[in-house]
């Protein structure tokens, strides 16, 4: 064995920069593929269970090698091109959706500056990425060259661009209570002796409110999952996708639900940092199982949502982000630079 | 030549060559995804640069919303290719002398700044802040007036924008949410107190057949 650790060694003083781009390639991918199968895994369960059915119990232990199954099944299926698609532009569609959902991930921290980048914009990063990823959902409904297709290819962007501008809003909020774009700073100002009143769920209730209601909208899911609308638009912008480019949509849409469960505990509820008062001792300790925990909490949100709520008309999806949420967010960041002004709230240990 | 060099020059050539490709490509829908490379490398560049809030700004507003929204025209327009293209002919010699005009000009920019022999510094790396923090408090205080103006300006035009393009239509069967808030049971529905049953009639016997 050791010389494979000489070996490793040797490549990784020989090639830097080439390591790091493999070890930045392999690390977020591989676990982020086997966390999507195992939360559409858990998706199904949960639907299952609040249908009262059992959910996919046959493949493997509890059915959790469902979804292995079903990706072997995409991927050794015949892709389709629909007459007078744009080829490049249909293969090229689903790349440019995953690719963004994926480097989103360089800069998401899962202990006090342990990130891939640890950058000092890694929110502006964060939000450029996401707003990246709608191309993929436009060009594979033009490309398709089919009506349900570009339809839910207008709906989409229309969604996602309005959905940004209260997301990009709620976290302004952040940043003034914060004084940094740095996703570690961010969870380090909501460090303190109180454990979870020092969380910025307590001043900015509303703005993680419409943070994570806005993260739904964004990754197009239920209850604002116009996008799809399979009882409308048949699967809106995919409806011609088969095989593997249909599993790389797929993908994309899990990998941003994880992403936005990811970042609503970083961003409101002090990430790795416990609930407790620091005085507990261990259980007062911040640990990356914290994050780990409040994560499953909003990605079960996600399908509990599902789950629970019909979908919304188009003109209220509009209506609730153009009137309802980027008001309330533009007053909240008014309050909150007061409450940083005039010292309501301290920030840090 | 360093690494940071060897990818200066590769994200220059990606950005020329899809600068290029805006202008020579012939579909409209490949000319505006070849913008967004544009963009992209360019911040990249600016990146390289050190200058990362104003690369991931460009990303951000740039390619996450204007150009998703340009993108969004050229597709639904079904634009007639064949005319566009004799254009491209006709413009060729005023377009080659804007650019021969505009590469005079950078040329006399880079001249006169090779003049004064000091390299210019980075004023956040001198101030020992991050390139955020210095533009941000570059901005808000030092020149908070014109950022206002700006600002001012900006929204202006959004607002003179929107009266452009809004037409009033008659006839329009539009909700009001608050008042579909504020309604109740009893407006929409009327409690009827009735038998569940009609008695049946009394020698009105119907015989089997």
């Amino acid at each position: 064995m050791s010389w494979l650790i000489d070996l490793y060694h040797w490549f990784v003083t020989t090639f830097p920069t080439l390591s790091m781009a493999l070890g930045l390639f392999l690390f977020p991918l591989l676990p982020l593929i086997i966390a999507v199968a195992l939360y559409v895994w858990w998706e199904r369960k949960v639907i299952g269970w609040m249908h009262v059915r059992m959910g996919p119990n046959k493949i493997g232990p509890l059915g959790l090698a469902q979804t292995f199954a079903d990706v072997f099944k995409l991927l050794l299926k015949e892709v389709i091109y629909p007459a007078n698609a744009n080829k490049k532009l249909f293969l090229l569609a689903p790349l440019w959706a995953l690719i963004p959902a994926f480097a989103a991930w360089a800069v998401v921290p899962i202990g006090p500056h342990v990130a891939w980048s640890d950058a000092n914009a890694g929110l502006l990063f964060l939000l450029a990425m996401t707003s990246m990823g709608v191309y993929g959902i436009i060009l594979a409904g033009w490309a398709s060259n089919s009506r349900y297709a570009m339809l839910g290819a207008m709906r989409a962007a229309a969604q996602t661009i309005s959905y940004e501008i209260a997301m990009g809003f709620s976290l302004v909020s952040v940043l003034v209570l914060a004084g940094s774009l740095n996703l570690s700073d961010i969870v380090a100002a909501q460090a303190g002796s109180k454990g979870i009143l020092d969380w910025f769920l307590v001043p900015l209730l509303p703005m993680a409110v419409i943070y994570f209601v806005s993260g739904v909208a964004e990754t197009n899911r239920a209850p604002f999952d116009v996008a799809e609308g399979e009882s409308e638009i048949v699967a809106g912008f995919h409806v011609e996708y088969s095989g593997a480019p249909f599993a790389v949509f797929f993908l994309t849409e899990y990998a941003n639900m994880i992403l936005i469960s990811f970042l609503a505990p970083v961003l409101f509820l002090g990430g790795w940092l416990s609930p407790f008062p620091a005085s507990w001792g261990f259980l007062g300790a911040p640990s990356w199982v914290w994050l780990a925990i409040k994560a499953f909490f909003f990605a079960t949100a996600f399908v509990w949502f599902r789950a629970s709520f019909p979908r919304y008309r188009y003109d209220q999806i509009m209506r609730l982000g153009w009137k309802v949420f980027i008001p309330i967010t533009i007053v909240w960041v008014f309050v909150a630079g007061c409450m940083k002004y005039f010292g309501w709230v301290t920030t840090g240990a | 030549m360093s690494f940071q060099l060897i990818c200066f020059y590769a994200f220059a050539a990606v950005t020329v060559g899809a600068a290029l490709a805006v202008v020579t490509l012939k579909s409209p829908v490949h000319a505006a995804l070849s913008l967004v490379l544009t963009f992209f490398s360019t911040a990249c560049l600016w990146l390289l640069a050190d200058a990362e809030f104003l690369a991931i700004a460009l990303v951000l507003v740039y390619v996450g919303a204007v150009m998703v929204l340009f993108l969004f025209v050229v597709m639904m327009l079904d634009l007639d290719l064949d005319p566009l293209r004799e254009g491209f002919v006709r413009a060729l010699p005023f377009g080659l002398l804007v650019a021969v005009v505009m590469l005079a000009e950078m040329l006399a920019l880079i001249g006169v700044r090779s003049m004064d022999l000091q390299a210019p510094v980075d004023p956040a790396a001198a101030a020992g802040m991050s390139n955020t923090v210095w533009l941000a408090s570059a901005l808000f205080s030092e020149f908070l007036l014109p950022f206002e103006v700006a600002a001012l300006i900006l929204t202006v035009g959004i607002i003179a924008a929107i009266p452009l393009t809004l037409r009033h239509r008659t006839g329009i069967k539009a909700q009001n949410p608050s008042r579909q808030v504020r309604v109740e049971a009893r407006d929409r529905i009327r409690v009827v107190k009735m038998q569940a049953e009609k008695p049946a009639a009394a020698n009105q016997e119907t015989s089997a057949p």
